[in-house]
């Protein structure tokens, strides 16, 4: 980058323009947004950022990082994603169904729809189970084979 | 591209690993590259636009522009441009828009994540602004990543009647749609070429940007890990989808809202938005000898009771419910009287009945009055349904009277009538 020294940069006049209508709209978008409760609204449009890029994924990468140490120092990394998976698909669910899952809704659900609000927790531990079991299944069948396939290997090998 | 030396790094500190996420090789993820970041941009890149366009459908659907009380947000401004009259044709239209908007927006959270996850380390880039152009970018990607956190959440909430947003549902996550939105444009624009010529190169790459200068050992291949993405959006379509459908369809949204089995059993066994006790509904009010219907206009007032709208020519439709929240049922069968019959009563030509005000014996609660346009009043299969599956209606159905009009969102079909107003709105 060859900017002349003490001139600030400008970069590209066109994504200069283009920045510009963006923000013009979201502008536009962003008093009416904001209109009633500002602070509140504010609090959750930079707040989701803040907690997803701060706090959310902190948090799974370490817990991914540290499950990927424990398992290789044990000698089989191979399984990480036997495990990964299946925490991450179960806490996918989690993290979108919470309300419903942690009955925080329940009476209301119930009140409103005339559905049962219960059950949700024990439908989600049930899928959960399903997927370790299903992962669980997936990694016996893995092992086998490379047992199957080492017996052989001798015999191959010529 | 160059690897400086990194800033900040102790060499005590464990292997030479650098503590500052600043510096690129404090990302060790051996999946983070172009190739990986663009497969999932270009999906979003379909996926929220579809999202945007059947959102603004929902909007229109609502008819904001008739009359105030259809009117969520009335300051919408030049937001409202291209609103027109929703049709009746087909009848299934919003039950397909808004389930489409619903269950899409919930399968491209993993994709969501995933995609926020693959440039994490761009928000700790240094230095914070090359030029100006550099710094309002990143600016715009705060409000494009709060904002569509901000929608998705939003949306999330209200389909779990979890009302703990700052605001009413409707002009937050109207408002906050076209914030994102506007973020969301510059951004296409800015990265769609470069996402596309690394689509178009192909193979997953081992340099560029985003590339870890110091990768771990892989446990999982690129592919391997889009496959994980695209598991975990299959599994939330899998147990959501379920809820645009009845029986045992309906049975397969597990953890979904309105998932599961249907309310009670016999004709009324379908999905009810808000139940009677939900909304103050008295069942001395919607009793035979109580209960009485106000039509209004052309300066006329007629009075009538469940027995003699019974009198009334009466007429079937087989007719969906679909809600915002996305859930909806499949065609129920419809008894009742047109609403242009009704419009006949004080002096309006079937083929010229004006617009309508429909106002609930409801208590509390939003649409408890709103708005039908003339083309709803004069479509033959607007009722004001007093049967549904050859049943008198529920009380959870609206008993006595309900309004029922095809390809309407579930809360322009008011239940428990009370009056209608025809006339220009």
């Amino acid at each position: 980058m060859r900017v002349p020294f003490r001139r600030p940069a400008l970069g590209s006049p066109l994504q200069l323009l283009l920045l510009a209508c963006s923000f013009a709209l979201a502008g536009y978008a962003g008093v009416r947004l904001l209109a009633d409760d500002w602070f509140g609204v504010a609090l959750w449009l930079v707040g989701a950022a803040v907690l997803h890029d701060l706090v959310l994924v902190p948090l799974y990468a370490g817990a991914d990082r540290a499950l990927a140490r424990v398992l290789g120092t044990a000698g089989h990394l191979e399984w990480t994603g036997y495990v990964r998976v299946p925490v991450l698909l179960s806490g996918l669910l989690l993290l979108v169904w919470f309300p419903l899952i942690s009955g925080q809704v329940a009476d209301r659900y119930r009140s409103a729809t005339a559905l049962s609000g219960d059950g949700f927790l024990s439908r989600w531990l049930l899928v959960t189970a399903a997927l370790f079991g299903g992962s669980a299944v997936l990694l016996v069948l893995r092992s086998l084979r490379l047992r199957r396939a080492r017996k052989q290997r001798p015999s191959a090998v010529h | 591209m160059v690897c400086e030396p990194v800033r900040g790094v102790s060499p005590a500190y464990g292997r030479g690993m650098p503590r500052s996420p600043s510096s690129p090789a404090f990302w060790r993820s051996p999946l983070r590259g172009p190739w990986f970041t663009s497969v999932l941009g270009v999906v979003l890149l379909v996926g929220i636009t579809v999202l945007f366009v059947t959102g603004l459908l929902s909007y229109a659907a609502y008819n904001p522009d008739l009359s105030p009380v259809n009117d969520q947000t009335p300051d919408k401004g030049l937001l409202g441009f291209y609103l027109f009259a929703w049709p009746t044709d087909p009848s299934w239209l919003y039950r397909l828009t808004q389930g489409a908007h619903v269950t899409l927006g919930i399968a491209l959270i993993p994709v969501l994540l995933a995609k926020l996850w693959s440039v994490v380390p761009k928000l700790f880039a240094l230095p914070p602004a090359r030029s100006l152009t550099h710094a309002l970018e990143r600016l715009s990607l705060l409000l494009l990543v709060g904002g569509g956190l901000f929608e998705f959440t939003t949306g999330v909430l209200n389909v779990q009647l979890d009302y703990v947003f700052p605001g009413s549902f409707y002009p937050l996550h109207f408002y906050g749609a076209w914030v994102f939105f506007a973020a969301f444009l510059a951004h296409a624009v800015l990265k769609t070429p470069a996402a596309l010529r690394n689509l178009r190169h192909g193979l997953p790459d081992r340099k560029g940007e985003l590339v870890s200068p110091n990768p771990a050992e892989p446990t999982v291949s690129r592919r391997g890990a889009l496959g994980v993405v695209g598991g975990g959006s299959l599994l939330l379509f899998g147990t959501t989808v379920g809820r645009g459908f009845d029986g045992p369809l309906r049975e397969t949204a597990v953890l979904a809202p309105h998932g599961g089995p249907e309310p009670g059993s016999g004709p009324g066994a379908f999905q009810i938005n808000k139940t009677a006790a939900a909304v103050g509904i008295d069942a001395r009010e919607t009793s035979e000898d109580a209960w009485r219907l106000v039509v209004e206009g052309n300066g006329r007032t007629v009075r009538l009771d469940r027995a003699a709208l019974l009198q009334l020519p009466l007429h079937s439709a087989a007719l969906p419910i679909a809600c915002v929240e996305g859930w909806s049922t499949s065609d129920q069968w419809w008894r009742g009287v047109r609403l242009r019959d009704l419009a006949a009563l004080v002096g309006y030509e079937a083929d010229t009945a004006p617009d309508v005000l429909v106002e609930s014996l409801q208590r509390h609660g939003a649409f408890r009055r709103s708005a039908l346009r003339d083309n709803q009043v004069r479509d033959p299969r607007s009722l004001l349904a007093l049967f549904v599956n050859g049943a008198d209606l529920t009380p959870d159905h609206g008993y006595p009277a309900r309004v029922i009009v095809p390809a309407a969102p579930g809360v322009l079909n008011t239940k428990w009538v009370a009056r209608m107003t025809f006339g220009d709105l």
